[in-house]
């Protein structure tokens, strides 16, 4: 058996690795569109950025897999009817299984002045060795988004001695943590002196006249915003281009079964940013997570998927798990907090510092997101493998005695 | 028996071990890691899922 996949970063090689471990003795080639072999991205806009990691740091273990890599050519298309993928460079693959874990790119803004020199995306190493080489002589960076990479990049800029000014067309940063914690992400960044513009989007950015260095942003509110440096961190594209013509169901991600199976192809299997999956917390809904957890564990469950025939797979049935680290706070989440209509502090330290709150839809807690409280999280991981009522997780949270504290008044 | 070695300065405490081995790993009150060192073989398939699911790539195992 000749198994295929298409993308060479975290869910491919978890995919691989467990491919092998699973037992597969036949060929096995990754197809890889950046010229590295897998990395781990969640240091890019951290440790990477504020100098305390090197490139060599980011670089996942590779052990002795026995794949042919074919790195730096992207996939171009599919061809289901002789099951061949056709490459950028003129080389087509014949598989009997497919993986696809092409994964997702950095959205550019294609407004005036985006071609100007000093605009940057986050997304590979290269982007983020080049971002770090601009901080180091950047008197006021711009960030254009306050989502995961957008605050991350903010604070690193911040550690580094940067001014920052980051504009969000939301009425606060951190969406995916859910509404009602968004008033605390604020004041976080406000404090550690980000000027931050809630409400106005990017309309254009601005070079001095004769000059192709950007110098500043024109925001849709009429105001302006003086920069030397420019991140654009409007969230990610999907790499999908080209599975068009492929008959495979895109929605837009790549339409799985639980198994991970494509909806159209039980040979094709999908996995990480761009599988979209039956999801119980939202009601059976397809949802695509780019988080890196689920990513591993999407890999890890399609390589020993693809080895065995549909209705011997399994299902993938984990809520989704997501972290940031900012400034001195590590705000991990678990669920899809995003859904909630409300929350509700569940535990509180004396000190405020460290806390533990539940995002609640109807009576269902879809989320919960801890603060400095990692140890209370795993507790609530094991709490919430299904959906339950907040009631239900109050009465099991009564029975616990190592919570943090208890919540006095209203959320910190 | 399978050696469990945890780079502790990659540890970040996210937790991942913890909520797939509660019995193997621990995070204290203070959200410190603590595990067991040296684990029966029957628990590969686990150490293996901690492995590849440690966002800080911190866990190896040996044997």
């Amino acid at each position: 058996m000749r198994l295929v996949i298409v993308g060479a970063s975290l869910s491919g090689l978890r995919a691989a690795q467990a491919a092998r471990r699973a037992g597969h003795e036949g060929e096995l080639i990754v197809i890889g569109a950046e010229p590295h072999l897998p990395y781990t991205r969640p240091p890019l806009s951290k440790e990477l950025l504020q100098g305390k990691q090197e490139i060599e740091d980011s670089a996942l273990p590779v052990d002795e897999l026995d794949v042919q890599w074919r790195l730096g050519t992207e996939a171009t298309g599919l061809d289901r009817t002789r099951r061949r993928v056709r490459l950028q460079n003129g080389g087509e693959e014949h598989y009997d299984r497919l993986i696809i874990a092409t994964g997702c790119r950095a959205r550019r803004f294609d407004g005036p002045g985006a071609h100007l020199d000093g605009v940057h995306t986050l997304r590979t190493l290269e982007d983020a060795v080049a971002l770090r080489a601009a901080l180091a002589s950047t008197r006021r960076l711009l960030v254009v988004g306050a989502g995961f990479i957008g605050c991350e990049v903010a604070a690193s800029a911040r550690s580094l001695g940067v001014e920052v000014t980051m504009v969000d067309i939301a009425s606060h940063p951190l969406v995916p943590f859910g509404p009602a914690l968004g008033k605390r992400w604020a004041q976080m960044h406000r404090d550690h002196g980000v000027e931050l513009r809630l409400g106005p989007g990017l309309e254009a950015l601005y070079g001095d006249t004769g000059s192709e260095r950007v110098a500043g942003a024109r925001l849709s509110d009429g105001t302006s915003v003086e920069a030397d440096t420019v991140l654009i961190a409007l969230g990610a594209t999907l790499n999908t281009e080209w599975l068009t013509g492929s008959g495979l169901e895109l929605d837009p991600g790549v339409a799985c079964d639980p198994t991970l199976t494509s909806t159209r192809d039980p040979e094709i299997l999908a996995a990480g940013d761009i599988a979209s999956v039956p999801a119980a917390l939202a009601g059976g809904a397809r949802v695509r997570v780019e988080h890196w957890t689920t990513a591993a564990e999407h890999g890890q469950l399609a390589g020993r998927n693809a080895l065995v025939a549909h209705d011997e797979r399994t299902a993938h049935t984990a809520p989704p798990y997501f972290w940031t680290d900012q400034y001195d706070a590590k705000i991990q989440a678990l669920g899809c907090p995003a859904l909630a209509e409300h929350s509700e502090l569940l535990e509180l330290s004396p000190d405020g510092g460290r806390f533990v709150a539940a995002c609640v839809q109807g009576r269902l807690v879809v989320g919960v997101v801890a603060v400095n409280a990692a140890r209370r999280l795993a507790w609530y991981r094991r709490a919430l493998q299904t959906p339950r009522p907040l009631t239900e997780l109050k009465e099991a949270l009564a029975q616990e005695d190592a919570t943090l504290g208890s919540p006095v008044g209203a959320m910190p | 028996m399978i050696k469990v070695h945890i780079d502790l300065n990659l540890c970040q405490s996210h937790g991942e071990c913890v909520a797939i081995a509660p019995d193997l790993f621990q995070l204290d009150e203070n959200d410190f890691i603590s595990w067991q060192e040296e684990v029966d073989d029957s628990r590969r398939a686990d150490l293996e899922a901690a492995v590849n699911t440690c966002p800080m790539t911190a866990i190896r195992i040996e044997g």
